[in-house]
């Protein structure tokens, strides 16, 4: 596919980032470096009870302890009204949002943030804390879906309403989606085989190694400014501005770096409580996370819980589709249970396809986006029953996906026609990869699965300065999760024809730059990356200008090449070309300044598609799982930087791997969370892994003058099926929940044993 | 409480400071002498984003308190390179974009520094294992394992 590959000299080249000397030298800024003068700390009581009435909350005592500046409850904030807002790849209500940054009525869950303390140091701030009474009314409360969704459940939330159901009664269900696509009744008529089967997801948390952190500084006449570490400083602002009641205008967010955050900090959880402190204490307060509020307290994502059964003829054809998936949202509505729907078969051309979701409340913290929302979840189902399928059929699992595989023109049954896709692609890559048809040894296995992620486009903004010296700032408002300024760089840089070197792209705070939706939805190089590229073509265009200025030529007998304007025939005249700097450095006589700006809602987003090859080694006496080899393919639409496209791939499949195998959020019966930190909740380490091979497929995205299609997401999505699919052909035995932990392998290699024997 | 005087080489230097009897070594660093190269992911010993060198022994500075540290030489990310000249492994890091956010990155230094310092020809198998107390959640661990064994082979080529 590289053959039709342009000549780039930037663009696909493995340049050296250029934030990369501060972040290997400890210089990098991240949420927690950043330090005012006269700051006090802040600290935050959360509730203990999964789920409880707050009757009273008495602070006085805890506004008497010398050092104590501010304290805060929900009270300090105004309530809201019901009105969703867009943040991530999800929409959140800001009559939720309030409550989720501050208890109000209730406590929903162990973690749940109900009082707020600023003093001069940290030791008096948590002090104070035990110094708040808070009067309880404990209630019974519910962790599991599916119990949530029972009569008779513990209800989080009497006034709620559904959406797309009726209700008989107080419920925890917020929500029903449905998709249909042709007849699936008559799809499971024309099929010679049919299989049902149920699977469940555990919750996993996004596990970004930087707790959430924030200074806030509100000034005496209102005006504040946040530094923090966020997926996005205008997400920060508006929710900040609308919790905090204040108007946009008086709130500046400079993101600090960011130290990871997939999806987990696209919302705000200390941002409106340390702005509220400052306002009322009068001086800049710190907030951070400790790793346990991590965990007890911000988002994780779903756990599911589903049922599918898939139709299919005895040449693999697969006829029809049905599902129903269920995913917990977590303290307030808002699972991603549209998106697990819409991806779940997303990779496949069927015909009849009927998929209802429901988004259902617990006594769990609020789900927040985690790569690829919900698609994972549904896609553990989907690969897994396909897997399943194949051998029914005593097919290839390669061939029967490859045979189903969706293309172009391919109608999905979430509603659009499929163009532009690299599907096949990956799937016909994996088939001829050596991996593929490397000898197994004994216990040991293979599994594949595929997996689709939309990607998104959005509101960007950028600008393109023309320094003085022939050198270019690319001002853009993304925070960079994980080298997106190296590849905003280097298209500025293919586009203005200079030297990468001499293009400093700068992420810019909320008052330096226009608009940019946060960073989330595999957007950045995409989106962004377009609005720089549109921005260093209007500097060419103004660069331009002023050669045809210099030259008395008009300005469309100039042309832009490799850094130089030149006259665009010899028609125009006999001139030199002219460098970018010889015309940077004679600007302030040809009309001033060369700023080039963009600002778009981007849109023409190119799907993802990739297809994973695993194999394991089970071990027969512990259950221990061990990855042995995995490969990712995926199409990449073209990799600006192929170094950190493969490097997303990598990371994507491992955080899957780790999902798969040993991720969890464990609850006591009292509903509490049982393993809030590192050595409970494991997330992979480097000897848990073997290299992951990254195999980029080039179907460029015709939307994108660089063919760039987002490629963060969709590599989390096939990891937990091919990690199952490779566990039963190890062993025969079918793994339908995660995590795939050695207790549970051990215990269903045990009952196949017994089945065995008693056969 | 009255606060501990303490006397420590740091990064060739040395250094006194204040500290509590609570304020751990990272504290320290991080909130009285400036040097927030080491990060704090976890302060429970599991995530090793805050790892030094305490009398040439890897340790996470959350786990040691600063009055502890008395007499001691305490190496962090601040004094890897030198001067302007960045250490092997962090020009290879660049390189080899074994860094994706960069939170984990100076204790990841840190520790394969230390590896290298015991062992120049690490096997695959012993640099996932001498990394394994080094969380990251960006990269997979590919391009880390690849960028230290890289770093090794041309160290030893270069010696």
């Amino acid at each position: 596919m590289a053959a039709d590959k342009p000549d780039y000299k930037w663009v696909g080249t493995r340049t050296i980032r250029p934030d990369g000397h501060d972040k290997v030298t400890g210089r990098a800024k991240f949420g927690s470096d950043f330090t005012l003068s006269g700051m006090i700390h802040g600290r935050v009581l959360r509730s203990a009870h999964a789920h409880a009435v707050i009757k009273s909350i008495d602070t006085s005592a805890a506004e008497a302890l010398p050092g104590v500046r501010a304290v805060i409850t929900s009270k300090d904030f105004a309530d809201q009204p019901s009105e969703l807002a867009a943040a991530g790849e999800a929409m959140v209500n800001y009559k939720d949002m309030t409550r989720n940054v501050m208890a109000r009525e209730k406590a929903l869950y162990d973690g749940h943030a109900v009082a707020a303390v600023a003093a001069t140091t940290v030791e008096i701030a948590e002090a104070a804390l035990e110094l708040i009474k808070v009067d309880y009314d404990v209630l019974p409360h519910v962790i599991d879906v599916d119990d949530a969704m029972q009569d008779g459940a513990p209800i989080l939330d009497e006034s709620l309403v559904p959406v797309g159901m009726d209700a008989k009664g107080p419920t925890n269900i917020a929500k029903r989606v449905e998709f249909t696509l042709g007849d699936a009744a008559k799809g499971f008529d024309a099929a010679d085989v049919v299989l049902e089967r149920s699977y469940k997801t555990a919750a996993v948390h996004q596990g970004y190694i930087e707790p959430h952190a924030v200074v806030s500084s509100v000034s005496e006449d209102g005006q504040a400014q946040i530094w923090c570490c966020t997926q996005g400083q205008f997400m920060v602002r508006t929710f900040t501005a609308r919790l905090c009641g204040m108007p946009a205008s008086s709130i500046r967010v400079t993101p600090s770096e960011i130290g990871g955050g997939f999806g987990g900090k696209t919302v705000v959880y200390l941002e409106p409580l340390a702005t509220m402190l400052s306002k009322k204490a009068g001086k800049p307060v710190k907030m951070t996370m400790s790793r346990e509020e991590v965990f007890r307290a911000s988002g994780p994502t779903s756990a599911g819980s589903m049922t599918y059964k898939i139709g299919a003829k005895k040449d693999g054809t697969i006829t029809a589709v049905e599902a129903e998936i269920r995913l917990l949202a977590g303290a307030f509505p808002g699972s991603p249970v549209q998106p697990a729907c819409m991806c779940a078969v997303a990779p496949y051309d069927i015909e009849n396809v009927h998929l209802v979701g429901y988004d259902v409340v617990v006594n769990r913290p609020k789900v927040a986006a985690y790569r690829a929302p919900g698609a994972p979840i549904s896609a553990f189902g989907a690969e897994s029953i396909i897997d399943e399928l194949a051998k029914e059929l005593g097919m290839d699992p390669l061939e029967i996906r490859a045979k189903n595989a969706a293309k172009d023109g391919t109608k999905a049954a979430y509603g659009p026609t499929f163009r532009n896709i690299g599907y096949e692609e990956t799937v016909k890559q994996a088939q001829a990869h050596a991996h593929y048809t490397a000898p197994l040894g004994p216990n040991q296995g293979r599994g594949v699965a595929s997996g689709f992620w939309f990607n998104i486009g959005g509101e960007s903004s950028a600008t393109v300065n023309i320094n003085e010296d022939g050198t270019a700032v690319v001002v853009s408002g993304n925070p960079d999760i994980g080298g997106s300024r190296a590849s905003l760089a280097m298209m500025a840089a293919e586009e203005l024809g200079i030297d990468y070197s001499n293009v400093r792209p700068i992420i810019a705070d909320t008052a330096s730059v226009g608009y940019n939706f946060l960073t989330g939805g595999s957007r950045v190089t995409f989106a962004t990356g377009l609005a720089v590229v549109e921005a260093a073509r209007d500097a060419v265009r103004q660069l331009c200008e002023r050669a045809a200025k210099i030259w008395e030529v008009d300005a469309e007998g100039v042309i832009w090449d490799d850094g130089h304007a030149k006259p665009a025939s010899t028609n125009v005249g006999e001139f030199e070309p002219l460098s970018l700097a010889s015309l940077a450095a004679s600007a302030s006589k040809t009309g001033g300044p060369i700023c080039g700006h963009n600002a778009q809602n981007v849109q023409g987003a190119g799907p993802g598609f990739a297809t994973h090859i695993c194999d394991v080694e089970v071990d027969p006496e512990t259950g221990c799982v061990t990855v042995l080899r995995y490969t990712a393919i995926q199409d990449v639409g073209r990799a600006i930087h192929p170094s950190y496209v493969e490097g997303q791939i990598q990371g994507g499949a491992a955080q899957g791997i780790g999902w798969a195998l040993n991720e969890e959020y464990i609850y006591s019966d009292k509903g509490t969370l049982d393993n809030p930190g590192f050595l409970d909740y494991r997330i992979p380490v480097a000897s848990d892994l073997p290299m992951i091979e990254a195999v980029m497929v080039e179907v460029p995205n015709d939307r994108h003058p660089y063919g760039v299609r987002g490629v963060g997401e969709v590599p989390i999505v096939p990891p937990m099926a091919a990690v199952a699919n490779a566990i039963e052909n190890a062993t025969g035995v079918r793994m339908e929940a995660l995590p795939m932990s050695p207790p549970r392998i051990l215990a269903a290699l045990d009952a196949a044993r017994v089945k065995q024997a008693a056969e | 409480m009255a606060k501990h005087h303490v006397s420590v080489t740091l990064n060739g230097e040395p250094t006194e400071f204040l500290c509590s009897t609570r304020q751990t070594l990272l504290d320290v660093l991080r909130d009285e002498l400036n040097l927030t190269g080491s990060k704090e992911g976890c302060a429970s010993g599991d995530c090793g984003a805050c790892s030094v060198m305490v009398d040439g022994r890897l340790v996470c500075s959350c786990l040691v308190m600063g009055a502890e540290c008395d007499g001691k030489s305490v190496e962090t990310i601040e004094g890897m390179a030198d001067g302007e000249k960045l250490h092997p492994l962090q020009q290879t890091f660049l390189e080899e974009a074994a860094l994706q956010c960069g939170i984990c990155t100076p204790g990841v230094l840190v520790a394969a520094k230390a590896l290298l310092e015991r062992n120049n020809n690490p096997t695959e198998t012993q640099v996932r294992y001498w990394l394994a107390g080094n969380l990251c959640r960006c990269t997979g661990y590919d391009k880390i394992v690849r960028a230290v064994m890289k770093t090794a082979a041309e160290m030893r080529g270069g010696a």
